[in-house]
């Protein structure tokens, strides 16, 4: 059946999920449903113990068994230590059949792999997936559909009881014996714990994992006690190097600084660029050029920005020290001064995921946005864009938070090099929908800007500004006349992942990879 | 033209592709390792044979490692790895055979 | 009647390394005015072939929306600058740089094999465009004949690094030891009524350095400078853009001129100064420089 996107998702697919197709960014608006519950094991008795002696243990008391939803947060990034420890513990334990609901899953986990191939597990749904484990989904290892979804769509799955959570693992910086944990402090210091928030109220069963046992009480909790069943010490939950690095140097990348100036040019001529603006913005280079001469024109316009949201970098929060940003409101931190950041300053706050991006709860912070800036593998002349599937057909990226925002933001901008190598990021069909276009209103690159023609204000108020603008068709040509139209990647006709919309239909099947044939 | 010993052109870098002639006796037989294979293995298949066409060889193993390189450097490379088989470096037929 | 191109505006001229298809692909992006492709040290001495072939397909096959294609080929004293003749030649090359040029003769000698070349692949005779490189006492000391050896050459370019070991010294960051050559060059060159081009300044975490010199070597009348980086391109044209109250002048003064002229007056005043036919062309420069910088959307 034919989506809202033109993409064709086989009826197999949609009888297997029991999903439907994409029917466009907005039509759930006002949807009514049940929230879901889980099944909850009171603690009454004062005497009795949170704290097991390890992750086997903490199973054990969970009633793990075959075909059960384990749960995890992608805090550590690439210094996770929480997934493998726990899915080595399963395997050892000969339990099969599970599925992995992850925020998101890194090549930190790429040791999980040979429990794919041997059965252990059997489903992934997830945010992002990279390394070893989005081949793995790929080649058709995997044994049910993987299932991606947005940051937002997760929470949403999670909350409308789409996806049940048997078992949470929540990985805790610093945690009291009886679970209040947070995000600050300890050795493996992450900032915040805004992934988890969901897990833990919506899990049967919470376990919360730590290698920083402090004294009751730890507060205040990102996630409090009255959500964990037990909690686990382990030796180390990540490996602090990779979960945060330090604060990238500002790029020197000629290409990307001219597409941040174009972006910043861009923003400033809109009529949302004005006392009190919010702003989302990324960690790419031309991302973090693009806060930074932002941040000048604010200094010398003396224009603030009420509201900063998402994922956060150090230079967002210099202009929260310097007092050009009243509030940061944040769900993941990605280097140290992000991380310094919301320790000292009261104004750089941590909220849940349900809270930035759920589309089914009653408003999130992304329908706040202003301006996003985004970027993108792939984007079609439709401004549908790929953020998940690779040029070799491979998955290996993650939606994130990209279609949430796109969807929020009055003004979505997404930077990407017109050319990466020899393929082209601006192309007549994506290889994958994951963001609709309909919610993409500018896509910048090096060689030009395209407006969505969707967006005839944005156009209008872009008429006399100097910037190179161009058709999204006219950016595809340039492409294509310097390096030839692409072939579109050779897939075998199994589909091995659904691509799911914020409000949980599909937009996009992932299929096999197959080798290439002449 | 004939392949007389081995030689080789380019680099492994993006955008460049590395390419191998050694002397062959069954026609041009191709061996194409690309990170753009999908995309452009087909394109990347007819510049290489067109080339050896153009530079008049008819037998040789050509090994082509591409990292994405546009067909102006494909073919740059393809021809410096023949001539570099023959030991010729001067007095090039630019805009003859090579073009 | 000498080359229509011959005076084009040229204040970036950026080096790319032949070898390196990544680099030379799309650089018309970062809006130079003139590329200058290397054959010469960027690329290895076991590389010059491969480096000729790359730089045949650019030329031929990529556009480069009309940024000057300048071909710095290698020095008399090698075996290579034959080959790298004619294959610029063939190409279509809009300038040869002659590296290490140290004499009239030189910028002769290359004349002939570009006129014969020329002649071998049916191109335009007098088309291609050359410049000289100085890079030793000899060169610099011999600057006014050089520029005047050749109706095709375009103008002379200081290479500061060669020079300075030919002094005996070493690039300083001071200028001090590239100040009689940078004054004795920019001097032959407008006497002999070709352009003038600086010494490339390597040190990228140094910009600030970098404006420094770019606003010095333009203050001594230098048309422009060889650069490493595109991060140097927009530090350059800024320097070399023309203010507004320098803009509006120009214009005043060329309409005058023009104006005047046609009456048979020589000498009048704008805005109380008093002007002239000399002062024609500086204006006239003015007003391409602004052009180019987009600053200046006249008809003049």
């Amino acid at each position: 059946m034919i989506n809202a996107v033109g993409r064709d998702i086989p009826e197999e697919v949609l009888k297997a999920t029991g999903k439907e197709v994409f029917k466009g960014a907005y039509a759930y608006d006002d949807h009514e449903y049940t929230k879901a519950a889980p099944k909850v094991h009171a603690v009454c008795d004062p005497k009795r113990s949170k704290v097991v002696e390890s992750i086997h243990e903490a199973l054990v008391k969970c009633g793990i068994k075959d075909g059960m939803t384990l749960s995890f947060h992608h805090h550590f990034r690439e210094g996770d230590y929480v997934v493998n420890m726990v899915m080595e513990e399963v395997h050892k334990m000969g339990i099969k059949d599970i599925t992995i609901c992850a925020s998101s899953l890194g090549k930190a986990n790429d040791p999980i792999v040979p429990y794919i191939e041997d059965g252990t597990i059997t489903g992934i749904e997830s945010s992002g997936v990279r390394g070893k484990i989005g081949e793995a989904i790929s080649t058709g290892r995997l044994k049910k559909l993987a299932i991606m979804r947005s940051h937002g769509g997760r929470v949403r799955a999670v909350e409308s009881g789409e996806t049940h959570i048997d078992i949470a693992f929540i990985g805790a910086p610093t945690c009291d014996d009886y679970g209040n944990m947070r995000a600050n402090g300890g050795k493996s210091d992450c900032g915040v714990l805004s992934y988890a928030v969901v897990d833990a109220e919506y899990a049967d069963k919470v376990v919360a994992v730590t290698d920083c046992l402090v004294p009751f009480p730890n507060i205040p909790a990102s996630i409090s006690m009255i959500h964990v069943d037990y909690v686990c010490v382990v030796d180390a939950i990540g490996d602090p190097k990779k979960i945060a690095s330090g604060a990238a140097k500002p790029t020197t990348d000629v290409r990307k600084i001219m597409m941040a100036d174009y972006c910043t040019q861009f923003v400033i001529n809109t009529p949302y660029f004005k006392e009190g603006f919010s702003y989302q913005t990324g960690v790419g280079g031309a991302s973090i050029a693009s806060t930074i001469s932002l941040g000048k024109i604010m200094e010398e316009r003396g224009i603030h920005m009420g509201l900063g949201l998402g994922g956060i970098t150090t230079p967002m929060c210099n202009l929260l020290a310097k007092g050009l940003v009243n509030k940061l409101v944040d769900t993941q931190d990605f280097d140290m001064g992000a991380i310094e950041s919301i320790k000292s300053n009261p104004n750089h706050i941590e909220i849940s995921a349900s809270e930035y991006a759920n589309p089914f709860n009653k408003g999130a912070y992304v329908n706040k946005l202003d301006f996003v800036i985004l970027a993108s593998l792939e984007v079609d002349v439709n401004f549908n864009c790929n953020v998940v599937v690779g040029s070799d057909g491979m998955i290996t990226g993650a939606q994130g938070g990209h279609p949430d925002t796109a969807a929020g933001a009055k003004c979505t901008i997404v930077i990407a090099p017109l050319l990466q190598g020899r393929i082209p990021a601006i192309c007549t069909n994506v290889t994958t929908v994951t963001t609709p276009g309909e919610t993409v209103d500018v896509v910048i690159t090096d060689y030009g800007i395209a407006i969505n023609p969707r967006r005839q204000d944005l156009i209008e108020c872009m008429k006399d500004v100097d910037l190179p603008f161009c058709t999204i068709e006219e950016l595809r040509d340039k492409a294509y006349a310097i390096v030839g139209e692409p072939d579109p990647v050779q897939f075998d006709d199994r589909v091995v992942g659904v691509i799911e919309a914020r409000d949980g239909t599909i937009i996009d099947v992932v299929r096999k990879i197959k080798d290439f044939e002449f | 033209m004939e392949i007389l010993k081995t030689a080789m052109a380019g680099t492994l870098e993006s955008s460049d592709a590395q390419v191998t002639v050694e002397p062959g006796t069954d026609g041009i037989e191709l061996t194409l390792e690309s990170s753009v294979m999908h995309q452009y293995g087909k394109q990347i298949r007819a510049v290489v044979l067109e080339t050896m066409e153009r530079l008049g060889v008819e037998n040789a193993k050509v090994t082509i490692f591409d990292k994405g390189a546009l067909d102006c450097t494909l073919k740059a490379r393809v021809e410096c790895a023949v001539y570099r088989s023959n030991g010729i470096t001067e007095n090039l037929p630019w805009g003859g055979v090579i073009k | 009647m000498s080359h229509p191109n011959k005076k084009r505006l040229r204040r970036s001229m950026m080096f790319l390394n032949c070898q390196k298809p990544g680099l030379i692909k799309d650089p018309y992006i970062y809006k130079p005015d003139s590329i200058m492709l290397d054959l010469e040290d960027a690329v290895a001495e076991n590389q010059k072939d491969a480096a000729r072939y790359s730089l045949y397909h650019a030329l031929q096959e990529i556009d480069y929306h009309g940024v000057e294609r300048v071909v710095r080929i290698n020095g008399l004293d090698t075996p290579h600058w034959k080959e790298d003749i004619r294959v610029c030649v063939a190409g279509g090359a809009d300038t040869i740089r002659i590296a290490k040029t140290e004499s009239a003769q030189d910028v002769k000698t290359v004349e002939e094999h570009v006129l014969a070349a020329e002649k071998e692949f049916g191109r335009p005779e007098g088309s291609t465009l050359l410049m000289a490189a100085l890079e030793s006492c000899k060169g610099v000391l011999n600057a006014y004949e050089i520029c005047r050896a050749s109706d095709r050459l375009i103008g002379i370019a200081l290479s500061g690094g060669d020079y300075t070991k030919d002094l005996q010294t070493t690039i300083t960051g001071t200028g001090v030891e590239l100040m009689g050559a940078r004054q004795h060059m920019i001097m032959a060159a407008r006497a002999a009524g070709v352009q003038c081009w600086d010494t490339v300044f390597t040190n990228l975490d140094d910009m600030e350095g970098f404006e420094k010199e770019t606003q010095m070597i333009k203050l001594m009348g230098f048309d422009g400078k060889s650069l490493v980086n595109p991060r140097q391109i927009a530090i350059v044209h800024k320097i070399f853009t023309p203010a507004e109250k320098e803009i509006i002048f120009a214009e005043k003064v060329v309409r005058e001129i023009d104006d005047k002229k046609a009456k048979g007056i020589g000498v009048f005043t704008v805005d109380g100064k008093m002007i002239d036919i000399a002062f024609y062309d500086g204006a006239k420069r003015t007003l391409a420089m602004a052009k180019a910088a987009g600053v200046y959307k006249g008809d003049l």
